[in-house]
């Protein structure tokens, strides 16, 4: 049967990286964290509605996951938590804002809003509002690899709230039989909306119940974006050769509430603060800065390149056209 | 009387019959400790306990036939689901299972239970979030479905659902949890199967359930000033469906409009229009006119996503047609 693992990189020294590979981490987390800013902000003046759930926080998982894939051939998929995604395959900022505000622009013409980035090209196969819906559908993305012999694998992200589902469940098991190279990563962030994980789960650690698929599983520290990297090649690598799923449990945290009408009233102010502590832009930063591989001030460069980048984004969506009334009759059938 | 809005309504009515009945427990996602996604369960596990109040993890069909169970072996559960569009992982067991025990068990199982919750679009929330259901529910023989749009009717209704003995489907929407209404301090409850005429009138009858009776009541307000007086009568219950009232505010009306926020095709409103037009032949001065959404996914764009919807201008501009102005 197969064996669970904790991950064992807890501190691996980034010197075996080169300053252009982990610069390239850093960035797009930054990238992330001030694009989820500007979405806030642009919540807070009407120029987006809806449900936005931002990723603040979690940057390090998508990053992370991402850097380890070939999307040539690989595949990801996630929940409606899913800037963060858009943005660390490649997707640009505008597209993604633009989608936000609901523009012609947008990734998804305006059509889907914050939940549904797509980007069929880059493989990201979509933000799904439906808490569970993608687990089916990445494995069936994976089978489709198989089936093609292309050797790609699928990523497919979701939350510690979609682990509950039938989906879930009957995923694992078709993934197992079959052989599939899919890897389900749970982004256990402690809470689905105002709901603790140990008030709805019989388990603290997610990757046990790989054993009852007879599947690999693994616990994974999402804030720190190396180590996750690192587990992520492995796990990646193993999944292509092999032709199996893995469950990857990867703990980590989201600073805001579950999307912008959530107070977050169900967590205290010190659990919030602990995690910041291990902030996964911050851990990179200080490491490179040891290793002296980032100074200050080129920190702060990227930092303001990165802002410049979401501001960019906003205006970009603000001057974009609104999707003309006969557009709704569109994108239904193909 | 006190006026109130309708998530009050509706949990004054979960309260009164939880009190009233042991049997009666509430479950769903973020029903307790967070006192709901849209507030209607707001203090009532601090009222009833954990044991009366449950909140589920996120897994609507184990949930909703864990309901079916209870109720069978004698419980009356209330199952929130967060909203419809989430309900579709649990019609297998509401149309397999609820809707059938009695049936299948030739009359010797009752299935008492209530599953409720918003159902319709809201806003900029997109294709996957903005549906109306009702269709797919009132297909379902051994399945009862109401609609109430007021704060009177939201509370009898729900209370009447709680206490009948059969499957009942409550469709609330998240738009209208706000609205505000004058609600009886002594108890009532509001029969299933019985419409409502919300405003009198001779020229033309509009025919409405859920959210939408507020724009006909704004878009009979309108007519009003051009002299057009529109009849609008609130179904509320859609199964059982008070085809009585229908016909008789159509046979004095001779002209009728129906507004349903589903997909036109095989809705509410296509069936009540159906009907009307087979039973009101005679009667009619004109064809009956549906208002219905547009027959494409809701996009997310706002501007977009009204357009697909019914609205007052719409609604005015089915009632000059049959009334023939131009
Ligand atoms: C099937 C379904 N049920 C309920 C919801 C409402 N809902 C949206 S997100 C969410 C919580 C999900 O939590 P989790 O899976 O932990 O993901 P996170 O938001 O933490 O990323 C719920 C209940 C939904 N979208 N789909
Ligand atoms: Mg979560």
């Amino acid at each position: 049967m197969a064996k669970n693992q904790e991950s064992s990189k807890k501190s691996e020294s980034p010197q075996k990286y080169d300053k252009k590979f982990l610069t390239g981490l850093l960035v797009d987390m930054l990238n992330i964290r001030r694009f989820e800013e500007k979405a806030a902000q642009m919540y807070g003046l009407k120029k987006i509605g809806g449900f936005c759930h931002l990723y603040n926080g979690q940057e390090a998982v998508a990053v992370g996951s991402v850097a380890a894939l070939d999307l040539k051939r690989d595949y990801i998929l996630t929940s409606y938590r899913d800037h963060g995604h858009a943005l660390a395959v490649g997707m640009s900022a505008d597209s993604v804002m633009a989608e936000l505000f609901g523009k012609i622009t947008g990734c998804s013409r305006g059509k889907g809003g914050s939940m549904h980035m797509f980007d069929a090209e880059r493989h990201m196969l979509g933000g799904n509002g439906i808490v569970g819906a993608q687990i089916p559908i990445a494995t069936g993305v994976a089978f489709a690899s198989k089936y093609k012999g292309t050797d790609g694998v699928t990523l497919c992200y979701f939350g510690d709230g979609a682990i509950h589902q039938g989906a879930f469940h009957e995923s694992l098991n078709l993934a197992a039989v079959w052989k599939l190279p899919a890897i389900y990563i749970v982004e256990n962030n402690n809470f689905g909306m105002g709901t603790a994980v140990r008030r709805v789960s019989s388990v603290d650690d997610f990757s046990v119940k790989a054993a009852g698929y007879d599947i690999p599983g693994k616990v994974v520290n999402g804030m720190d974006v190396l180590s996750l990297y690192e587990d992520l090649k492995e796990v990646i690598a193993d999944a292509r050769k092999n032709s199996r799923p893995w469950l990857l449990d990867v703990k980590t945290y989201r600073y805001k509430g579950h999307s912008m009408s959530d107070p977050a009233k169900y967590r205290t102010k010190e659990e919030l603060e602990k995690y910041k502590e291990q902030d996964p832009i911050l851990l990179l930063k200080a490491r490179m800065l040891k290793d002296k591989q980032i100074t200050e001030d080129e920190f702060k460069k990227f930092d303001d390149e990165a802002k410049k980048i979401a501001q960019a984004s906003v205006d970009f969506a603000e001057k974009s056209e609104e999707p003309a009334l006969e557009t709704m009759y569109e994108d239904i059938y193909a | 009387m006190a006026e109130i809005a309708i998530r009050d309504a509706l949990r004054q009515a979960l309260e009164e019959e939880m009190n009233r009945d042991e049997t009666v427990f509430l479950m769903g996602e973020e029903v307790g400790e967070y006192n709901g996604a849209y507030k209607v369960s707001r203090g009532l596990l601090d009222t009833f306990g954990p044991k009366r109040v449950l909140d589920t993890p996120i897994a609507e069909l184990g949930f909703t036939g864990l309901g079916v169970g209870a109720a069978i072996a004698g419980l009356r559960p209330v199952v929130e689901w967060m909203t419809f569009n989430f309900a579709l992982l649990a019609l297998d067991q509401v149309i397999n299972n609820a809707a059938k025990m009695r049936h299948m068990s030739g009359g010797q199982l009752k299935c008492p239970i209530v599953f409720r919750g918003p159902n319709g679009p809201a806003e900029f929330l997109s294709s996957q979030h903005s549906q109306a259901f009702q269709s797919f529910l009132v297909h379902v023989p051994g399945l009862k479905v109401v609609a109430p749009a007021t704060a009177y009717d939201a509370k009898g209704l729900l209370k009447s659902a709680i206490r009948d003995d059969n499957p009942v489907v409550v469709l609330e929407s998240e738009m209208a949890y706000g609205w505000t209404g004058e609600v009886p301090d002594e108890e009532y409850l509001v029969p299933i199967g019985k419409a409502d005429i919300k405003r009198e009138g001779s020229d033309v009858t509009l025919i409405v359930h859920s959210k939408p009776l507020k724009m006909a009541l704004e878009a009979a307000d309108e007519l009003a000033k051009q002299d057009i007086h529109a009849e609008v009568l609130d179904l509320r219950s859609l199964r059982p469906l008070d085809e009585e009232a229908i016909y008789e505010s159509v046979r004095k009306t001779h002209r009728c409009v129906v507004i349903d926020e589903s997909w036109p095709m095989a809705s509410v409103g296509s069936h009540v229009a159906w009907l009307v037009s087979r039973n009101c032949f005679d009667e009619l001065d004109a064809q009956v006119e549906l208002v219905a959404s547009e027959d494409v996914p809701m996009p997310y764009n706002h501007k977009l996503e009204l357009a697909v919807q019914p609205s007052v201008e719409k609604i005015i501009k089915a009632v000059k047609t049959v009334l023939y102005i131009k």
